[in-house]
């Protein structure tokens, strides 16, 4: 599990966030994010604009993008509500990065069905190319992280990386995805199992078989 | 009205009414932490299980499950036993056994309920979680690995303080309780969490290690550091008052107490004058009681004597002081030691009429010069209440931060004859309005233009003009006739010979020149560096007294401990000068001065609302036409530090140093 605590407080830190604003693109989504709720309610917008807030931070330093405390202060100014309120909202969801993440921020699933498929493998790929479970690699590119179940256990096991997901992984095939993304490519997201398209079973149906090729009635047959 | 059968005793429930509350209606007792009847719900400390037919077949939380018609409730089931085991083992598996060192052990709800409904042992051999301590200011001291995560100190702040300031961060296992960065809970109410708090996460860091609840003597006793009249319970061991916890009175402070009220009780005991003094060449020196008594003689002053009042006198000192004069020929009494003169020939014109409770269901509030979070905080609560019921509340005066939306209108008091349309508007159609007139507004003269606003909105079945004082002795001063009608200024024309000071040190003396001060008093403040002849006197926790607060309650306050060294009650000192004097009082007990003090205003001897309106002709006299110019300026500098009594605390000077003027006190080195 990720180290949870907010970033310390520090002269720098208000230094560097202090006068954190979302840029006019962000600012328009932030207000649509706000106009979905009745007026007075703006409070309910607190998860969509902390994301926004991070992902602007991600833009400007390069990386997934984190919350420092000055910016979950400007959202809390922003919403005009009590910053703890914030805070509790930022602490309690793991999508938030409470400390600077890499470029790219691993997240191996290690829930038991994914650890059954093999992400200890996974873990260990990811360790060999210097990877730190909490922290930033050397690079600046990675951040590994070991999370709880991201629900993909049909396609496990799984990674999520920023915004994405590569599912059906092994050594082989998260070695090639972390390749392409150290490069500047974008792999193919999703599975990463030749002949699969998403979650659906490997070697055709294995269920309502009649089905694939003409509606049928079961209930015969029950 | 849902009829319920718990236990197989069949009961009607109010509407609206819960699980819960039918079983209490029925005498049953449920245990719970999280359920607090002044919170909201939360529902997640689960401990209140029951078994609810009809329903799921397991057990349900009875805080959060509406009461419904037919519902058969088992309180005694096997299944609500096993789940009450079960739930308390869950809650005591990171709870740590340390009740031998923890400051809430003896009145600890964790403890008794462990006791009366947990299992005799726990089946968990794992490590226990520990969790950093947090910071939330002098008063309140926190072992986090303590918390079970009931939220009532987060549902407090947020609902009843309004100052958004605990939260519960992280989650699952990780969930910690604290404030935002650990900075210190800054409102006038931050302590009451600590009562709040059903185990010893929360305790009280000036009493921490002090004493144990069963060591402790109860008196039942009502707060002095304002004017609201709080109903507290003085806990105290041999001479000393080692903490006041508050009383539970719907009509006053429900069951909270303000941070001042609560803790400038270790005031008690320090700057106390125990001798008596007298000024023998610019100098205080120690001197005996007939020496003081003497000396006061000597002045010969004949009619010529004054009494002030100070803010923390019950009504018998005043009244014995009265009695005094009156023997002597004067009437030359005030209470109202900051030089205010409002008309009080009508008390209901100095009084909060809405009552407390009365407030609450206020539409639209009219707050003139009055910080009302420093001055009164539990009415604060009120107006609170007020406010998420839909009231609208503007202020006249120096802005301050309340805990609800306020508008303010300007800090000169010429507005009132002047509101803003929309405002006047808004107060002619309220079904009832109120106007509370501060001590800030009482001294820039607005007394007349707030009666007549309040006046010119008058509904039926409804009093909407209220007063808050800001001092507990200033209602039972006014009854009892405590006022010049040109206040202080009148006493200071008639140049009296002798000056009694009833523990009075906002007056000030420097106008008193040729008088020979007395001070009766029980602190070493500005009434005593001013005077000439100190006689130690008991304060409010050391004797019994009458208090009336500022709606016109009348509250008895019993006496916990003894006054320090030579220090007496302050009727035996009226007394025995009396005597000193060579006058008659007709009183030689308590009990005969109190009798006479009832005899002269009967409203005096019933606890509970006085009639003031009955008292003063059944309505408000009519406003004087005035045109109030002048801004306000509140009379409250320093929360923290009031009185006497909270000036010598030095959890109070801590509170007033950290709390309000930001200055890092370092904690000393563990």
């Amino acid at each position: 599990m990720a180290d949870r605590s907010p970033a310390p407080d520090t002269p720098e830190l208000r230094e560097r966030w202090g006068s954190f604003e979302f840029s006019p693109a962000y600012k328009a989504k932030a207000d649509t994010a706000i106009a979905r709720y009745p007026e007075g309610r703006q409070r309910s917008a607190v998860m969509p604009l902390l994301d926004l807030a991070q992902r602007q931070v991600g833009e400007e330093t390069n990386t997934q993008g984190w919350l420092p405390l000055p910016v979950i202060e400007y959202v809390a100014r922003y919403l005009e509500m009590p910053v703890i309120r914030v805070l509790e909202v930022a602490t309690f969801y793991f999508m938030y990065n409470l400390q600077p993440v890499g470029r790219f921020h691993v997240q191996v699933c290690g829930t038991t069905p994914c650890m059954l498929r093999g992400s200890d493998g996974l873990l260990e790929t990811c360790k060999k190319r210097g990877m730190v479970k909490g922290h930033v690699s050397e690079d600046g590119l990675w951040t590994l992280t070991e999370v709880e179940c991201l629900g993909n256990c049909a396609t496990a096991p799984m990674v999520q990386i920023n915004d994405d997901n590569y599912e059906d992984l092994t050594p082989e095939r998260l070695d090639h995805v972390l390749d392409e993304l150290a490069a500047g490519r974008q792999p193919k997201t999703g599975t990463q199992e030749p002949g699969r398209h998403t979650s659906e079973p490997v070697g055709g149906p294995t269920t309502l078989r009649e089905m694939v090729t003409e509606n049928h009635d079961y209930r015969g047959e029950w | 009205m849902p009829k319920v059968t718990v236990d197989g005793q069949e009961i009607e429930v109010p509407n609206g009414a819960t699980v819960l509350q039918a079983c209490e209606l029925a005498g049953k007792e449920i245990p719970r932490f999280c359920y607090h009847e002044r919170l909201s719900i939360a529902g997640n400390c689960r401990m209140c299980l029951v078994e609810v037919k009809p329903g799921p077949p397991k057990p349900q939380a009875s805080c959060a499950l509406p009461a419904a018609d037919g519902q058969e409730i088992r309180t005694d089931s096997q299944m609500v036993k096993t789940a009450r085991e079960g739930v308390m083992e869950f809650l005591l598996i990171n709870h740590p056994l340390d009740c031998p060192i923890c400051d809430q052990g003896g009145e600890c709800d964790l403890q008794d309920q462990a006791v009366a409904y947990g299992r005799g042992g726990s089946r968990y051999h794992e490590n226990k979680r520990a969790v950093t301590e947090k910071y939330m200011g002098p008063l309140i001291k926190t072992i986090m690995t303590r918390c079970i995560h009931c939220t009532r100190c987060v549902r407090f702040s947020e609902e009843i303080a309004g100052v958004d300031e605990i939260g519960a961060l992280y989650r699952g296992e990780d969930m910690q309780i604290t404030t935002y960065l650990e900075h210190a809970a800054k409102h006038e109410l931050s302590a009451n969490v600590i009562d709040l708090c059903p185990v010893g996460a929360l305790t009280s860091r000036p009493y921490a290690f002090e004493a144990r609840p069963w060591e402790l003597k109860k008196t039942l006793s009502i707060d002095v550091s304002d004017a609201v009249g709080a109903n507290i319970r003085l806990d105290s061991r041999g001479r000393e008052v080692m903490r006041a916890l508050p009383r539970i009175n719907d009509d006053v402070n429900e069951e909270w107490l303000s941070d001042k009220g609560r803790y400038m009780v270790d005031g008690l005991t320090r700057r106390r004058l125990d001798r008596v003094w007298i000024r023998k060449g610019g100098k205080l020196q120690p001197a005996s009681w007939e020496d003081a008594f003497k000396a006061i003689a000597k002045a010969k002053a004949g009619s010529s004597i004054a009494a002030i009042a100070g803010d923390l006198v019950d009504c018998e000192t005043m009244f014995a002081a009265k009695k005094l004069l009156g023997a002597l020929g004067s009437t030359l009494l005030e209470g109202r030691q900051t030089g205010m003169d409002y008309p009080t020939d009508n008390l209901a014109a100095v009084n909060f009429n809405s009552t407390f409770a009365g407030i609450e269901t206020a539409d639209a509030i009219l707050i003139v010069g009055s910080h009302v979070r420093w001055e009164a905080a539990l009415v604060n609560v009120r107006l609170r209440k007020a406010v998420k019921r839909g009231a609208k509340v503007f202020v006249v005066g120096p802005r301050w931060e309340t805990t609800y939306p306020a508008e303010f209108l300007g800090d000169d008091v010429s507005v009132l004859g002047d509101l803003p349309s929309e405002v006047a508007e808004l107060f002619e159609k309220a079904e009832r309005p109120a106007v509370i007139l501060g001590a800030g507004g009482l001294a820039a003269g607005a007394f007349q233009s707030a009666l007549s606003l309040a006046q010119g909105w008058s509904r039926e079945g409804w009093n909407g003009f209220n007063v808050l004082h800001t001092s507990a002795s200033r209602m039972g001063g006014l009854m009892l006739g405590y006022a010049q009608k040109g206040g202080i200024a009148d006493v200071v024309k008639a140049e009296p010979k002798v000056v009694l000071a009833l523990g009075a040190d906002e007056v000030d003396w420097s106008a008193f020149g040729k008088s020979l001060k007395v001070y009766i008093g029980h602190h070493g403040d500005k009434g005593a560096h001013a005077a000439d002849i100190i006689l130690p006197a008991a304060s409010y926790a050391e004797k019994d007294g009458t208090y009336v607060n500022t709606e016109g309650r009348v509250q008895f306050a019993e006496k916990a401990v003894f006054a320090p060294g030579d220090a007496r009650e302050d009727w035996t000192i009226l007394r025995a000068l009396a005597d000193a004097l060579g006058v008659e009082v007709g009183f030689d007990s308590f009990a005969e001065l109190q009798a006479a003090m009832i005899a002269e205003v009967p409203a005096l001897g019933v606890e509970g609302l006085a009639d003031i309106m009955g008292l003063s002709g059944g309505k408000l006299p009519k406003a004087k036409a005035a045109k109030a110019k002048g801004s306000i300026a509140y009379p409250v500098k320093d929360f923290y530090l009031t009185n006497p009594i909270a000036r010598a605390s030095a959890v109070m000077q801590r509170c007033s140093a950290e709390l309000l003027h930001g200055e890092e006190i370092l904690e000393a080195a563990e």
